[in-house]
């Protein structure tokens, strides 16, 4: 069994309205050392051991609908589920 | 002429839709159930408003999944038109029958209330019976419908006249170019995130939205005269 962490932030060309927000509420709170705040999403999904490769499995869940690749990037890890 | 409307878990705007068609319009209408597997006997195919999935991950990345989905990609490809309003616009640029993506709106603010939106395009099978240039009111009602797309897919949509609507005076949501509403390069999928359907008789506030459904029966009415 594997643990997969996926992170998903919008791409750098895109606004991140929600991101601005937030850097301005720090900024408001005086943490002006802040120069941007990107919002994004963390998915962390079990995978059973399977004939498929896992990486290939990853990429094409993430490309098909975990992300939109239009507007988001996306990262994921791989760890060991120990004692099950 | 013989609607669908799609209904997904969640959709919310499939009753103004359905009335706009048989009560505005008296055209045949069904409602359709997104497990659905077969479109063939419909001559159109409207996706409506709401939240399918609750907007679960992102709006309309799961509804594009669904059943029904692969069957209106059919109808695309067969030529048939094809409307997205709001949710159903969003459903349409995940299911990538349209380019581009709808993103949070710039103000982060569920925007509710009439618009007045600029025909930019009279000449598609959903806009022949506007004015080119006319300024048409017609109701929003979403929290992401900022029209995002990269610099080379906005060239292209300039090039070949594909934006069909822009918002005329005050953008609610970010959009870039002011956008409103683009139809695919064929010319019969349009994604929109106004609602013609909730402007479809006076009593309702406005009937602006109601030469948008016109439009698609009289296209369909001409070409199917003409090839009988």
């Amino acid at each position: 069994m594997k643990k997969v962490k996926v992170y998903v932030t919008l791409r750098e060309s895109v606004l991140d309205p929600q991101g601005s927000a937030v850097m301005g509420a720090l900024h408001s709170m005086n943490y002006k050392e802040v120069s941007d705040v990107r919002i994004g999403k963390f998915l962390e999904l079990q995978i059973e051991e399977s004939d498929r490769d896992l990486d290939t499995t990853v990429k094409e869940m993430c490309e098909k609908l975990l992300t939109n690749t239009v507007i988001e990037d996306y990262r994921y890890e791989v760890e060991e589920v120990a004692g099950k | 002429m013989k609607f669908a409307v799609i209904v997904f878990p969640g959709s919310n705007c499939d009753l103004d839709m359905y009335h706009a068609i048989k009560d505005e319009l008296g055209e045949e209408v069904e409602y359709v159930w997104h497990d659905e597997t077969d479109l063939s006997g419909f001559d159109g195919v409207l996706l409506p408003g709401g939240f399918s999935y609750g907007d679960y991950l992102r709006c309309g990345a799961i509804s594009r999944f669904s059943n029904v989905m692969s069957e209106v990609v059919k109808a695309a490809e067969a030529g048939k038109p094809v409307l997205g309003v709001c949710n159903g616009f969003q459903v349409l640029t995940e299911a990538g029958l349209l380019p581009g993506a709808l993103l949070r709106n710039k103000n982060l603010k569920f925007m509710c209330r009439t618009v007045g939106l600029k025909v930019e395009n009279n000449e598609t099978q959903f806009t022949s019976a506007y004015q080119k240039g006319e300024v048409i009111q017609i109701p929003i009602a979403h929290g992401e419908g900022n029209y995002y797309c990269d610099e080379e897919t906005l060239t292209r949509l300039k090039e070949n006249n594909q934006i069909v609507f822009t918002y005329a005076s005050e953008n609610p949501n970010g959009s870039i170019e002011d956008i409103a509403g683009i139809i695919n390069e064929k010319g019969n999928v349009l994604g929109m995130m106004p609602h013609p359907e909730r402007a479809a008789n006076d009593i309702m506030g406005g009937s602006d939205g109601l030469a948008l459904f016109k439009s698609i029966v009289k296209q369909w009415r001409e070409s199917h005269v003409n090839h009988a």
